[in-house]
């Protein structure tokens, strides 16, 4: 039976999508069987951002009212032939399904996969609550900006609440420079202060953008540096201790660098 | 039976081991002296099979050390195995007042961490997240929250951080905002927070024992 990993951040726009479609792909890349299971009703994106929408007949609230089955909503990738996706509803609301039926789904889709990437609405309303029941795990994402980890920080507290066992973090967005102009929180500050374990940083890059756009995700371009952040988070979470990237190769930032060097 | 007469201790036999009453308006030490009395006493009586023991303490609540001298009382007795300390209200340990109460653990935003007494939390409150306690609050980590000591109106509370940074503190019913009104100095490092003058003010834990002298270490000593 696989694990469910839910992605969640509090606050929105923080790149809880681009994670999950990032991190369910590297995952695949791997070999490991996964599905995206989309559960922001209304407001669904993932689609989009794997290149998918079109390919779309039934959704996540089919199955649930079943008026198809599992097998039929399961959308698989163009790209990796382990890689499946379930599209959230964008007619209905979030109130369409509640947390019975999305934790009988997760359990449902843990019997095939061998990991289900839940990608949580903003906020820690009805909608987050059920996306989180259901799960195993979970990954925090946040921006190094004050607000950001402010709300990363409650949505922790409300984990520990769910008996979510130790969430990770993924700090996302994160530009060395302005970090080294003092503009931005320093990535120490970030982990001090939400004291969870540091699963991967990405950096601020317009590719990851762009690919988003065109509907591939970037951990697909294998040179680009979000993509190998990426891939090694999909490492780290199979169990495997992988070093953190260095993003940007300069003296006295390499040795506060070293420093992430020290998680497992 | 006259009172003076009647035993502090009174041991009952049950078909499930033994019953150890101990007078709850005796002092404490009186009661452990007799109990050591009959333990240490004619050992022919205790000798035999294994056999459990549940102490009722009354009304009593007793301390984390008063438990101590009472299990290492019974240790004498190596088949005498304590199944319980059981209080009449279901609570037989005093907490409070006993020294400092120590918890762990960080207190996240939108969380609250509500306490009696004075409390030594080891762990961060992060920016959202509040510590109250009635008696004074010493934080080993950051203090990034609220911090609100002498909830009930104690204004000798303090309130101490070995990284003092915190968005709001109260004490008793004044509060004070750090950012707007505390120097940088009085932004980093080790510092506490007391009140004078019906005001918040902020010092280096060095000058505590200056402001509480009462809880200086050296005059302790020869307080005796
Ligand atoms: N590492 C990055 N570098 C640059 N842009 C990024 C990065 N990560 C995310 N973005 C951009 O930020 C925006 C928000 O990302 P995303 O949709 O993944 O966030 P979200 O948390 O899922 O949002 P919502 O709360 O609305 O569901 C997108 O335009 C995305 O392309
Ligand atoms: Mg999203």
């Amino acid at each position: 039976m696989g694990e469910a990993i839910v992605v969640t951040s509090g606050k929105g726009g923080v790149g809880k999508s681009t994670t999950s479609a990032n991190v369910g792909t590297a995952l695949a890349m791997t070999g490991k069987k996964v599905c995206l299971l989309d559960t922001d009703i209304g407001l669904r994106n993932l689609d989009v951002l794997m290149g998918l929408e079109n390919r779309i007949i039934y959704d996540l609230v089919d199955v649930i009212e079943k008026s198809c089955t599992l097998q039929q909503a399961l959308i698989k990738d163009k790209r990796c032939k382990t890689l499946y996706l379930l599209p959230a509803a964008q007619t209905k609301d979030k109130s369409a399904v509640d947390m019975k039926q999305l934790c009988w789904l997760i359990a449902e889709l843990k019997e095939t996969f061998d990991y289900v990437i839940v990608d949580c609405p903003a906020g820690i309303e009805m909608g987050f609550k059920n996306a989180v029941s259901g799960s195993d795990r979970a990954i925090v994402v946040t921006t190094p900006e004050n607000a950001s980890v402010r709300d990363a920080d409650r949505v922790i507290g409300l984990l520990e609440k769910e008996e979510i066992p130790q969430p990770k973090l993924v700090v996302n967005r994160v530009r060395p420079q302005m970090i080294k102009e003092g503009g931005m929180m320093e990535i120490d500050e970030v982990v001090a202060v939400l004291s969870i374990d540091l699963l991967g940083v990405i950096p601020d890059d317009e590719e990851v953008i762009r690919s988003g756009n065109l509907g591939e995700p970037i951990v697909l371009h294998k040179k680009a540096l979000a993509s190998k952040a990426y891939q090694n988070i999909a490492r780290r979470i199979q169990g495997e201790a992988v070093p953190l990237l260095i993003l940007e190769k300069e003296r006295t930032f390499l040795r506060r660098m070293k420093r992430w060097l020290g998680f497992t | 039976m006259g009172k003076a007469l009647k035993s502090g201790v009174t041991i009952k036999g049950t078909k499930n081991g033994l019953h150890f009453l101990l007078d709850e308006t005796r002092p404490f030490s009186t009661i452990l002296n007799e109990l050591k009395h009959k333990l240490e006493g004619s050992p022919n009586i205790w000798d035999g099979p294994e056999t459990h023991v549940r102490i009722k303490l009354g009304n009593r609540q007793i301390t984390r050390e008063e438990e101590t001298a009472l299990r290492n009382l019974f240790s004498l007795r190596e088949n005498l195995i304590i199944q319980s300390i059981e209080a009449s209200n279901g609570k037989p340990y005093l907490l409070r007042n006993q020294g400092i109460n120590v918890q762990a653990g960080t207190v996240r935003s939108g969380q609250v961490l509500d306490h009696r007494g004075d409390l030594l939390l080891l762990g961060d409150v992060n920016p959202g997240g509040t510590v109250r306690s009635t008696g004074s609050i010493f934080v080993l980590g950051a203090l990034r929250g609220l911090g609100h000591a002498g909830g009930e109106g104690d204004e000798s509370a303090i309130i101490a951080a070995s990284n003092l940074r915190p968005t709001q503190l109260r004490i008793a019913d004044v509060v004070s905002r750090p950012p707007d009104e505390w120097t940088k100095s009085e932004m980093s490092g080790m510092n506490f927070a007391y009140l004078v003058d019906g005001r918040i003010v902020v010092d280096k834990i060095h000058h505590l024992n200056r402001i509480r002298p009462e809880i200086e270490w050296k005059e302790n000593r020869f307080r005796g």
